[in-house]
């Protein structure tokens, strides 16, 4: 293996980025909590003490807005992404412990979402969420459950057909001890790898929709809104946009570095 | 051609049209559950649509109620809807009033221009990248190109894009910021993709062409004598085109995911941009004939990638 993979440093910075991202979006609500409160007179607003990004072109708080889509893209992806693995593990593992007709019917789903690329899906739930959280939260975690469901059906298949787990069935152990003595503890590492994955693709999908306007709606604060309404004043506040654009770009950095730099391993 | 590399390619077909089959039944089912959730009565809507908001009463809507079965149980009315789906028949659209099939064949040849562009450039680009670090593993070339594809796995498609409009045409005013029919206008959007999808190519073609350059057999053959480009050429390029072509096939769904986006954010008047705009007007035939393009145009370049994967690799890909 080249210098290059020893993952110290990108790793350790992958993490304090995603820690201070976090910070700021659970500490920023707090600090600065109104986002919604408008000041039409101090539209435009240059930075501050009080207010270190100036405020928009409806006079509102920079920072109170950038903090608070931090935090509803963090926790909505989160969510997604937590719900996809779920969703996927445990079609997986049913599909590799059925096999049959349950696992031809699973597979033969799976294929079928695989060729609708992801973005594909959101899009057409955003149509139905009309800004709702919860239709574009259901899009966004149907388009990812495939991966989980791909990975946990391949390993559980070879898992399940060894002879470790054929001696605990013929020892008299149950689905549950199975599943957690002999399938969780190998399939466990690779969940975490591809939620961090999953993470940044579900923060990226939220936003870019929200940047083309088909995500969530104004005036809820959400990173690709915020950018879409600041780039008719960048000439004269170009804080406005480059706020929101480097906390994404920071996110997603700290997502990408967290895993192994390399394509294939 | 032998039996079994019919055999091979008899597979490939299949899985690939039972994919487009599946994946078009998806499709339906979802803009069919999108019609059915749409707020209001769908007869009103369609009555409005055909004689005006100002003379549309009960009677009128019960009308194109009974005539297209809308009173049906909901089953019924999707067997109806995938009826029409299997004989081509994608309706007209709901706010141009021109068939959908017309529209889309319109904007697919800008689709196709933008997306060849940028993938002529991702290959420009991350082919050479690629074989440099990789047969230099550790060298300058490598680190440079790791660099660049975790920056560039940081910046989606629309920041990308964003940055290059603001820096090339806003501030050093090279290219035109958005458009299409005029010369520099294919600039930005290519250049916004082909960059996007050149940080992975290049790191792809790296990891095969290292793979291949530590294999036995290719050390072998510059143990034994050869010179090193007659064993590249001989030995390398068809192993390392195997490999490259495959996650070529992978990568594809980036192509998609940043048409749609690339599309919207210059203003380029393809499939994506029309999606885009179809789902802004919950224009839902369009946003199924838009779609279903896009899904059966990647399953079509995946077949044949597949293809190509096997006239490289005639032995066909190894049973999973």
């Amino acid at each position: 293996m080249t210098p290059l993979t020893s993952r110290a440093w990108p790793q350790r910075l992958g993490y304090l980025l995603l820690a201070a991202v976090l910070l700021f979006a659970l500490a920023g609500p707090l600090l600065w909590p109104d986002y919604a409160g408008q000041q039409l007179m101090r539209f435009l607003e240059t930075p501050s003490l009080a207010e270190p990004l100036g405020r928009d072109q409806l006079g509102r708080s920079v920072i109170a807005r950038l903090a608070s889509a931090a935090r509803l893209s963090l926790w909505l992806a989160g969510l997604c992404v937590l719900s996809a693995a779920l969703l996927g593990c445990l079609l997986g593992v049913l599909s590799a412990w059925r096999g049959g007709w349950t696992d031809t019917v699973l597979r033969g789903l799976a294929d079928g979402v695989l060729a609708l690329p992801g973005l594909l899906i959101v899009l057409i739930f955003s149509a139905m969420a009309q800004g709702g959280f919860l239709t574009l939260y259901i899009g966004l975690a149907l388009a990812q459950w495939v991966e989980y469901f791909r990975m946990t059906r391949a390993r559980s298949r070879l898992l399940l057909a060894s002879p470790h787990v054929e001696a605990s069935r013929l020892l008299g152990f149950g689905p549950a001890h199975i599943v957690r003595r002999h399938l969780w503890p190998e399939l466990a590492p690779m969940l975490l790898t591809m939620m961090s994955f999953g993470l940044a693709t579900a923060i990226l999908a939220l936003s870019t929709l929200g940047f083309v306007g088909v995500g969530i709606q104004p005036p809820t604060p959400e990173l690709g809104l915020m950018m879409t309404e600041a780039l008719p004043h960048y000439s004269e506040a170009p804080q406005l946009l480059l706020a929101p654009v480097a906390v994404l770009a920071l996110t997603l950095a700290a997502l990408v570095l967290l895993r192994p730099l390399e394509v294939n391993s | 051609m032998d039996s079994a590399r019919q055999r091979a390619l008899a597979r490939i077909c299949g899985q690939r049209l039972l994919q487009a089959a599946i994946v078009s039944l998806l499709v339906a089912a979802l803009c069919f559950l999108l019609v059915q959730q749409l707020p209001g009565d769908m007869a009103f809507r369609i009555a409005a649509g055909r004689y005006g908001y100002d003379y549309v009463d009960a009677a009128a809507a019960d009308a194109v109620r009974q005539e297209l079965g809308l009173a049906r149980p909901s089953w019924q009315q999707f067997a109806g809807w995938l009826g029409q789906l299997a004989q081509l028949q994608l309706g007209q659209s709901l706010v141009t009033g021109g068939a959908v099939l017309a529209e889309i064949a319109h904007h697919l040849g800008a689709t196709v221009q933008l997306a060849a562009a940028s993938v002529a450039l991702a290959l420009g680009v991350g082919l050479p990248l690629g074989l440099a670090s990789g047969l230099a593993p550790g060298g300058w070339a490598d680190r440079l190109t790791l660099g660049y594809s975790v920056l560039l796995r940081a910046l989606p498609p629309f920041l990308l894009g964003l940055m290059l409009m603001l820096g090339l045409s806003v501030q050093l005013g090279w290219a035109p910021a958005a458009g299409h029919g005029e010369g520099g206008n294919l600039l930005l959007p290519a250049l916004t993709l082909g960059l996007g999808l050149s940080g992975l190519t290049a790191r792809i073609v790296r990891d095969s062409v290292l793979a291949v350059v530590q294999a036995d057999y290719y050390r072998f053959a510059r143990s034994k004598g050869l010179a090193p480009w007659r064993v590249f050429l001989r030995h390398g390029l068809r192993n390392i085109g195997v490999t490259v072509v495959a996650y070529a096939g992978v990568q594809l769904i980036l192509l998609i995911e940043g048409v749609v986006v690339v599309e919207s954010l210059f203003a380029w008047p393809g499939v994506g941009h029309a999606l885009v705009h179809a789902i802004f007007w919950r224009d839902v035939p369009m946003i199924q004939g838009c779609t279903l393009l896009l899904a059966w145009l990647f399953v079509l370049m995946n077949t044949a990638t597949d293809l190509l994967c096997l006239a490289i690799d005639p032995r066909g890909p190894a049973e999973s």
